[in-house]
């Protein structure tokens, strides 16, 4: 395995050790307001954390964004206290599960309505011409205002990468029931280098370590959400996620639970 | 000074601050009005994307203080969706602020059922935004002055129709009135006239409001309509089921006083003449407060 890609792992690893351990404390009904597991979807943001985190880029993505915060270095004690309602939570019990807000790492909160994180980054981008990632998923893109994003930073050459995590599901609607095109081919049309790649280490660094945030880019990433859209729990027929499937040694799996513990230790603390 | 001419100085100055102008068309419609100068730097011309455009105006505002031109009000209900839901909530959720200036521009009359009238309703059903409908010189200045000792968005809800004002137009005040009238946006022009129409057989105070939301009333405002005859009356040229409907409440609950509402009625405008729906006119309320007071 390359250094790189064991620095990825190591990293998703962080975020996937966080939401099992979450996972736990949901089905123990220790939170009481939604929550939106990113199992299954750690490894995008590890690589681009660690292709990016120096530069520290203007980061609005949305729900299932867990491991963002953590990936880019967000502070896990302030989560958990922000999961929890805690006023000592990274946006004060106000952003819950859904709404992280992180001004140490440069990353902005999301209302709720799904993709006008596009727009607003787009909108960020256009002003400050600091580089930019508006992540949100494949049904979130679908949003017309997300589409016409696209058209705008293409206009005005605007330094922001479009994280597409496609994992398919709108809840449970499929693609294949919401729409009879690609997001790569409408980015494509509107002049903007797009892929659409897996989310195995190798694909997502592959196309984003070349990038400089000198103009737009597109990149639809097959992910697999692990458990439901919202809560604990798994969805028939889910198929093994990238990262399980790299996890399948005994090594890594310690690993992973050496860091269930240390965020163990967070939650007892902070449900003391 | 024309009020034209004030917002075309106003903006100006914002520009050359560092600040962006957003807007649709900005040079098709005589740059809006004639209220924006074409050598103004940072002039930005924003794709026809009514709602995603509103929503880049956003973003800019998390870095900047961006002005935001919506050329018809009755575009809001596309152009305001990123504003009412993410600019005016972001300082309450996140601590973050997106201080953005909304020229919301209003005009009536043979324009149809989307682009005419005022639509500043819609922003007041959301906390953390402010409202206001100046409509002289001066009263633009301060509203401008507010805006940049505060953090929060401001929704000015601005008509075509004021924009050759040059006066300031000052509470008419009558002793014992009979009726004290608060009208909002352009309605004061036609409040004015009627009270002055009415005299000397009814005594009608009128007193022209700025602030929609929050409702900026004097004591002395609440005094009189509490001490008045027949009670009060809100003007509008809004819907009568919008923040008109709000505002008469809050006053008769300060006042124990009926307050009355005449603003756009519950009807959709149509692009003929005969089938407008506009804002009382001083016949009307001469009208209307003759009917009430016999």
């Amino acid at each position: 395995m390359e250094r790189f890609v064991e620095n990825i792992i190591h990293i998703a690893i962080k975020c996937r050790a966080f939401e099992s351990l979450l996972y736990k404390k949901v089905e123990l009904g220790l939170l009481k307001s939604p929550v939106y597991l990113s199992a299954g979807e750690e490894i995008p943001p590890a690589t681009l954390s660690f292709l990016f985190q120096k530069i520290k880029p203007h980061i609005f993505a949305q729900h299932r964004g867990h491991s963002w915060y953590l990936s880019f270095g967000g502070n896990p004690r302030e989560l958990i206290h922000e999961l929890l309602g805690l006023e000592s939570g990274c946006c004060r019990g106000m952003g819950g599960s859904a709404s992280i807000h992180s001004p140490e790492i440069n990353m902005f909160g999301h209302s709720g309505f799904m993709g006008d994180n596009i727009p607003i980054a787009v909108g960020a981008a256009f002003q400050t011409r600091h580089p930019t990632l508006a992540i949100a998923g494949d049904a979130a893109y679908e949003e017309d205002y997300a589409l016409a994003s696209l058209g705008w930073a293409a206009t005005h050459n605007l330094p922001v990468a479009f994280v597409v995590m496609d994992n398919n599901f709108s809840i449970l609607t499929p693609k294949s029931a919401r729409r009879s095109w690609n997001l790569v081919d409408v980015a494509r049309g509107f002049g903007i280098e797009s892929f659409d790649i897996d989310d195995s280490p190798e694909s997502v660094h592959s196309v984003f370590s070349n990038y400089q945030f000198s103009k737009p880019l597109l990149v639809n990433i097959h992910v697999t959400r692990k458990f439901w859209h919202a809560g604990a729990g798994t969805d028939e027929s889910t198929p093994i996620d990238t990262l399980t499937r790299i996890l399948d040694s005994p090594k890594l799996s310690e690993l992973v639970v050496d860091y269930e513990n240390q965020y163990n230790k967070l939650w007892e603390e902070a449900l003391q | 000074m024309t009020l034209r001419d004030k917002i075309k100085e106003v903006t100006k100055k914002h520009l050359q601050r560092g600040n962006s102008l957003f807007g649709q068309c900005l040079s098709a419609v005589g740059w809006v009005g004639n209220t924006i100068d074409p050598s103004s730097p940072n002039l930005v011309e924003l794709s026809m994307a009514d709602v995603a455009g509103g929503g880049f105006v956003v973003g800019a505002s998390l870095f900047s203080r961006p002005i935001y031109v919506v050329r018809y009000q009755g575009f809001q209900w596309y152009n305001a969706i990123t504003v009412c839901n993410y600019a005016a909530k972001s300082k309450a959720i996140w601590g973050r602020s997106c201080p953005i200036f909304i020229r919301s521009i209003a005009m009536e009359g043979a324009i149809g059922p989307v682009a005419g009238s005022s639509h500043h309703s819609i922003a007041c059903r959301q906390p953390g935004i402010k409202v206001v409908s100046p409509m002289t010189p001066g009263e633009y200045e301060d509203v401008y002055c507010a805006f940049m000792g505060d953090d929060d968005p401001y929704y000015i809800s601005e008509h075509r129709l004021s924009y050759t004002q040059s006066e300031e137009t000052p509470a008419l005040e009558c002793s014992n009135p009979d009726w004290v009238v608060f009208p909002f946006s352009i309605t004061r022009f036609a409040a004015l006239e009627a009270a002055q129409r009415l005299q000397p057989d009814v005594n009608v105070t009128v007193y022209p409001q700025v602030w929609i939301k929050p409702t900026k009333f004097s004591e002395n405002q609440i005094l009189m309509l509490s001490e008045s005859k027949y009670g009060g009356i809100v003007l509008d040229d809004d819907y009568a089921f919008g923040v008109a409907s709000s505002i008469a409440h809050e006053l008769m609950m300060l006042t124990n006083k009926k307050v009355h509402i005449l603003a756009l009625k519950d009807i959709t405008a149509g692009f003929a003449r005969r089938l407008d729906n506009l804002p009382p006119t001083a016949d009307e309320i001469i009208d209307f407060i003759k009917k009430m007071t016999s």
